[in-house]
This record gives C-alpha cells, sequence and structure tokens, in this order.
C-alpha cells in the first residue's frame, strides 16, 4: 500500500500476530486507504462488481453440489436443481441473472474507465489487469451458459468454438482440443464444466491484483487531478466509501432481486429449456446479450481480405475488438484524463457508447440486408475511436482549464454549478 | 470547434438513421403475435389458481396424454403446497393418523396415480424380468411412449414434445401456448397443405414454400397482390373441441376454458415453485429497500461534514 500505515496493535496478540503475519495491518491499511472524496456513483461499480463475484462463487458452488455434467444428465439434473432441491431455483436463478447482473456492471464500469481515462498513466496496469479480468468473465460465462445442455447451450458452443478453426495451420487442432473430440459431445461438457469452476478462482487471483494496482497508483477521480494534498483532496475509505458503496450495491440488489423473483427467464432465451439435440437446428442461434457487440463484429466481416477469408477476418474483428484495450492508454494521446475537461473527446466518446449498444442490437437479429451494412458502420466506428479519433483528437483537441486539485474542482461545482459537471453523469447526491 | 460538429452532426444523423430503421423492419414477422391473456399467476402477487390446476390436470389427462408426455413432473407434485390436488387437512373418511398435507399420504393423488391411464416399468424382480404395475405417488408421470421411435412411428413422423416445460421453451410463453391451442384456422387458399399437416397462424413456421406454384413468380417469389400467410403448419390437429371434457364445476365446457385451464396447468409443471419464489421476492426486496434507506441515511450523516 502506498500509504504510511496508521495503524498500532493495541492487544498483546495483535502485538505478536503483527510481527509475525502483518494480516490485520494490512486489512486496517486497506480501509484506511486514502481515497479522493469526489468519486461519484459511477466508481461504486467495483464494489458491485466484487460483491457479484462473491454471490456467483457461492452460488455456483452450491449448483456443482447437484449438478450432472453428462451430456445425458446434465438437462434433468438442471431441472431437479429447479423442484427437488431445497432452494435451488433461487440458486440457479441467481447465478444464472447474476451472469447478465455482472456484466451490466462490467460494461458500465468499463465505459466509466474509459470516459475519466482511468488507464492513463500510471494507471495503465489497473486498466490491463482489468481487460484480463474481462476475458476471463466472457469465457467463464461462455462455458458456464453450456453446462445445462440446453439447444442454445449446445449450438452456441458449436458455433463459438468452431470460430477457432478459423486460425491458420493451428485452428482445427485447437477446435479438437476445444472439444475433446470432433464435435461438440460428452468430453466437451465435461472439460467446459471443469474450466467453468475453475476460472472463477483465476478471476478472483487477478481481481486482487487489479486492486492492489489501484491501490499502488491511488483511485482516479471525476477531476482526473491527483491528490496534492491528502488532508483537502481525500477521506478513508472507511467509513466515508465503505457506506456509499454500500448504498450502491444494495441498490444494484434490488435491481437485480426484481429479475431473479419476477421475471427469472427473461434474460434468457427460451430455446434453452428444449434439451440439446445435435440433429435439429435451432431457426437462429443467438448468444447471451452481452455478446451480442462482438456477434455483430464477428459478422460484420462479410467480405474477403486479400489471403484472409471473411471467416477469419470476422474472427480477428471479433478479438481485437477486445485486444485493442490492451493497448488503450497507448492510443489515447491526450494528457488530461477526464473527459469533462475534453469537451470534443467527449462527444465522441457519446458516440462510441451509441455504436456499442448499436452493435448488441444488431448482434441479436439476423445477418442479412441493413442489418449487416448497419453493423458494418458501427464495427468501422469502434475500431476508429481507439485507432484514429483518440490519437488525434490528443493533438487537435484544446482541453478546458483542469482545477489545480480535487478540493478546488468541488469548490468550483458549488459555486458555479452549470460548468464543468459532465450531463448525466454527476449524481445529484455530490 | 470543427470536430465537435462533426460529432454532433453524426449524433443526429445516426438517430434519424435508426429511427427510419426500426420503422423500416418493424412491418417484418412471421406468426401472429399470441393473445395477451390475463392469468391467475400473472404479476407480482399472482398466484396459480387450484381449482383451474385440477382442470386443467384433467384436460391434461384425457387429451394432451395421448400423445404428450410429462416426464419432469411426478405424481407427489400435484400434492405439493401450490399444486393441483394439496390438501391442507384430511377429507371426511381418512385415518386421523394419516397426513394428508404430505404428497405421498394424500388421498386423492394416491388415487389418481392408481388409476392412471399408463403403467410404470419396474424391475427387474426376482426372476430377473422387468414387470409393469400401477403408478404410485413418488414416480413421474408416465408418458404415452417408451421411446422416441414408437412415438414418431405412431405420428406420422412427428416427435410430439414433452410438456413439462414447454410454457417455458417457447417466444410467448403460455399466452403463445393458449393461442396455439385456440388458434387453428383454415389455410387460405393460396397455399398448398400436405396430409397430416394443419395450419395455425400462431405456430412458429414458414409458409414461403407451401404457396401453390400459381401465385408465384418465376423465381418463386409471391406475385403481387398475393402475401406469403402468417404462422405455420403443424402435425397436431385441433386437440379440443367444445364439450369434450366434462368438468366437475360449472366452468364453460368450450375450447377457450379448456386452453386457458391446460395453459395454467402446464405453467405450473414448468414453475412449480413460482409461489414460493413471488413472495420470497416481495419480502426480499422490501427488506433490501428498508436497508437502502437506512444506508443512504448513513452515506448522509458520514458525509455531512466534507465537501464533495
Amino acid at each position: 500500500m502506498s500509504h504510511a500505515s496508521n495503524y498500532k496493535p493495541a492487544t498483546g496478540v495483535e502485538k505478536w500476530l503483527d510481527k509475525r503475519l502483518p494480516i490485520i495491518r494490512m486489512s486496517a491499511d486497506f480501509m484506511d486507504f486514502p481515497t479522493p472524496k469526489n468519486l461519484n456513483y459511477w466508481w461504486t461499480f467495483g464494489g458491485i462488481l466484487a460483491v457479484m463475484l462473491v454471490i456467483q462463487i457461492i452460488t455456483g458452488v452450491v449448483l456443482a453440489m447437484h449438478y450432472t455434467p453428462h451430456t445425458s444428465m446434465a438437462f434433468a439434473s438442471v431441472e431437479h436443481i429447479m423442484r427437488d432441491v431445497n432452494y435451488g431455483w433461487l440458486m440457479r436463478y441467481v447465478h444464472a441473472n447474476g451472469a447478465s447482473m455482472f456484466f451490466i456492471a462490467v460494461y458500465i464500469h468499463m465505459f466509466r474507465g474509459i470516459y475519466y481515462g482511468s488507464y492513463k498513466e500510471p494507471r495503465e496496469v489497473v486498466w490491463m489487469l482489468g481487460v484480463v479480468i474481462y476475458l476471463l468473465m466472457m469465457a467463464t460465462a461462455f462455458m458456464g451458459y453450456v453446462l445445462p445442455w440446453g439447444q442454445m447451450s449446445y449450438w452456441g458452443a458449436t458455433v463459438i468454438t468452431n470460430l477457432f478453426s478459423a486460425i491458420p495451420l493451428i485452428g482445427e487442432d485447437i477446435r479438437t482440443l476445444l472439444w475433446g473430440g470432433f464435435s461438440v459431445d460428452n468430453p466437451t461438457l465435461n472439460r467446459f464444466f471443469s474450466l467453468h469452476y475453475l476460472l472463477p478462482f483465476a478471476i478472483f487471483g487477478v481481481v486482487a491484483l487489479h486492486i492492489w494496482a489501484f491501490h499502488t497508483s491511488g483511485n482516479n477521480n471525476p477531476s482526473g487531478v491527483e491528490i496534492k494534498d491528502v488532508k483537502k483532496d481525500a477521506v478513508p475509505f472507511h467509513p466515508y466509501y465503505t457506506v456509499k458503496d454500500g448504498f450502491a450495491i444494495v441498490v444494484f440488489l434490488i435491481l437485480f432481486a426484481t429479475f431473479v423473483f419476477f421475471n427469472p427467464n427473461s434474460l434468457g432465451h427460451a430455446d434453452n429449456y428444449i434439451e440439446a439435440n445435435p440433429l435439429s437446428t435451432p431457426a437462429s442461434i443467438v448468444p447471451e446479450w452481452y455478446y451480442l457487440p462482438f456477434y455483430a463484429i464477428l459478422r460484420a466481416v462479410t467480405f474477403d481480405i486479400g489471403p484472409i477469408s471473411s471467416k477469419l477476418g470476422g474472427v480477428i474483428a471479433m478479438f481485437g475488438s477486445i485486444l485493442i484495450l490492451f493497448v488503450l492508454p497507448w492510443l489515447d494521446t491526450s494528457k488530461v484524463r477526464s473527459m469533462r475537461y475534453r469537451p470534443v473527446a467527449r462527444m465522441w466518446f457519446f458516440l462510441f457508447v451509441i455504436a456499442c449498444l448499436a452493435l448488441g442490437y444488431l448482434g441479436g437479429k439476423p445477418a442479412e440486408g441493413t442489418y449487416v451494412m448497419y453493423a458494418q458502420i458501427a464495427t468501422a466506428y469502434y475500431f476508429a475511436f481507439f485507432l484514429i479519433i483518440l490519437p488525434l483528437l490528443g493533438i487537435l483537441e484544446t482541453p478546458k482549464p483542469l482545477p489545480r486539485s480535487i478540493s478546488e474542482s468541488v469548490l468550483h461545482k458549488s459555486s458555479k454549478p452549470e460548468t464543468s459537471a459532465a450531463p448525466g453523469v454527476t449524481a445529484p447526491a455530490e | 470547434m470543427k470536430l465537435m460538429n462533426i460529432a454532433r452532426t453524426l449524433i443526429v444523423a445516426l438517430a434519424a438513421a435508426f429511427a427510419g430503421f426500426a420503422a423500416a423492419h418493424a412491418a417484418a414477422g412471421k406468426a401472429e403475435h399470441p393473445h395477451k391473456q390475463h392469468w391467475h399467476f400473472s404479476g407480482i402477487f399472482g398466484k396459480y389458481d387450484p381449482n383451474a390446476l385440477q382442470r386443467g390436470y384433467q384436460v391434461y389427462e384425457a387429451v394432451c396424454s395421448n400423445c404428450h408426455g410429462l416426464e419432469l413432473v411426478a405424481f407427489r407434485n400435484l400434492g405439493q403446497k401450490g399444486g393441483p390436488f394439496y390438501l391442507d387437512s384430511c377429507p371426511a373418511g381418512v385415518p386421523e393418523s394419516v397426513d394428508c398435507s404430505n404428497p405421498n399420504d394424500n388421498p386423492v393423488v394416491k388415487a389418481l396415480a392408481a388409476k392412471y391411464k399408463y403403467q410404470v416399468t419396474d424391475g427387474p424382480d426376482d426372476s430377473g424380468d422387468m414387470f409393469q404395475r400401477a403408478p404410485v405417488p413418488s414416480d413421474r408421470i408416465p408418458g404415452p411412449f417408451a421411446n422416441d421411435q414408437v412415438a414418431r412411428l405412431a405420428n406420422n413422423n412427428a416427435l410430439p414434445p414433452d410438456l413439462s416445460l414447454i410454457t417455458k421453451a417457447r417466444h410467448g410463453g403460455p399466452d403463445y401456448i393458449y393461442s396455439l391451442l385456440i388458434g387453428y384456422e383454415e389455410a387460405p387458399a393460396t397455399v398448398e397443405i400436405g396430409a397430416g399437416q394443419y395450419y395455425n397462424p400462431y405456430f412458429h413456421g414458414d409458409m414461403s414454400q407451401a404457396l401453390k406454384a400459381e401465385y408465384r413468380d418465376a423465381e418463386g417469389h409471391p406475385v403481387d397482390g398475393v402475401k406469403i400467410p402468417l404462422g405455420g403448419v403443424l402435425a397436431m390437429a385441433p386437440p379440443l373441441a367444445d364439450g369434450i371434457i366434462e368438468y366437475g364445476d360449472d366452468s364453460p365446457q368450450t375450447v377457450e376454458q379448456y386452453a386457458k385451464d391446460v395453459t395454467e396447468f402446464l405453467m405450473w409443471a414448468a414453475e412449480p415453485k413460482m409461489e414460493t419464489r413471488k413472495s420470497l421476492g416481495v419480502m426480499t426486496i422490501l427488506y433490501l429497500l428498508i436497508l437502502a434507506g437506512v444506508l443512504y441515511w448513513s452515506y448522509r450523516k458520514v458525509w455531512s461534514n466534507v465537501e464533495h
């Protein structure tokens, strides 16, 4: 931790332990961590995500006690959980809807990071670890969706694993390795179950690194200006942010609960209540909503580019759209972090959000007619935002003057409320 | 601020394009939209109506079960709390030592199982042979066919789907099942329908291939003024007709009422824990709202002397 420790072991036991394993000191320092006092509600999603990860792991471990990873029994074992296991329906609906909630939170968290430039020096590693977490989440959720062995599980798994065969030279072998054979079958289900149980703990580990990293660099904040004077600019994490995050987490859980208890199947696909049947392809194969933007990018590449087939091109574009996030800290050339002070970049950012939402919508539509064209436009903008707009804006744009400090940005705001606050970003309670 | 103007123009253009685009695609649609019904189980406080569930079971048993299984439902489920034949206390004539709220001892469920139209296969017995016996409450409700192959053989090569999850396994859910059951109609004159096929505008199918040759142009597209009918064809004949089932109560004995009751029963079969779920949900959300209020108050209190 980057700040001086205020912990004083009070009892004999604490003193004894502090010399051997300073775990209480570490926790005390964590709770004491000087945090910018101007964090708005967009900053509560980190805490929300930590809670979601724990909920997913706990419900997942219980579900695994009752689930059978075999093609002839998986579907029935899920229904056994729904019907015969005490509160099994609750565990399953929490886990299934929890995945969606996890992704809603992570997307907001990522957009927040982009808007406020949270990836910029010295937080590049925080950001890159975040991208690793996001990739692991995608893999975990995908394999989890296969486990109930419904029609969408099976056919989704078939479509996605087949993508790997587009990779030149080794693609076919990778696919065979993923399948554990020559089609999606029992070995596939077994290895997906094993990995689905493993990866969340890997996520947990990377989350620990992510937190360690930003406890070294310090939190970013809506002004993008670093803490200058800890007394004036920061407050200890506890109780200030434990109570604020706590409130936000409970509000998020209310949203979560309305899905679990009153609309538990609205985010899923009806076809997944039909047991997997390799002989019957569903009318349309649609992934879960949180993959739709990437599915749209995949299908937007309908043309060959030189020696690259349209299939390989789509796969490159899809993986590229995520991998590009790793180099975002170096693509954005602006020295100013927060888009509050970058009015031009802000407009392009909102366009980027619109492009992502449009891709999400288009990913759920059949790849035909004008849908493809719109997906191509949105995909082009997605990449242009990172590769052209952000690098150029840093050079061309004149940012607004920055506040001298966090405390000044706060004073400034309360005296002249019409300036500097980004529309729809500042929470009313601030 | 040239760059800003470009971005602004793009946003406006995008919004306009999207509006036009949404309108252009709104017309597409392959099947008739299901009738929205008000169900006993709709809404936050919705509960199944035990009388409707009992009638629905009767329809399933008399009609649907001739072709469709219900393999995820056991007889004991019928007597569980929230099920069609749950008993709070025993009817007259049952010995006092019996707990009728226990589904396995529920006399109604025991009788339904014992006289069910299909037997279950059990065994092997002491001589190593499998044998048929009448079901008991702990058995799953036996289906009409031993396996999919027999089912296809008996149904013109069509496989009647199991109904345990049918209300969750179709878009539109119970509204769709209800609409399909009451929605059979004469096929339009423009289409040719094979023997053993039945037209239904609510069915998720594709009628473009059924159009008669005289209504198509050289490329197979419909000629001007002819539309591809909504819906599709299925191998299930209209299963219900007015008066085919005698209800014990005075509910109307019509196709609509049969369809409504059996759909409610099938919704229960797919989601037997719905009532528990909703009542737990109401308590959970109340609890969370109170907790959110307390936390918000604490937040204001803790932050009251910090300008932020």
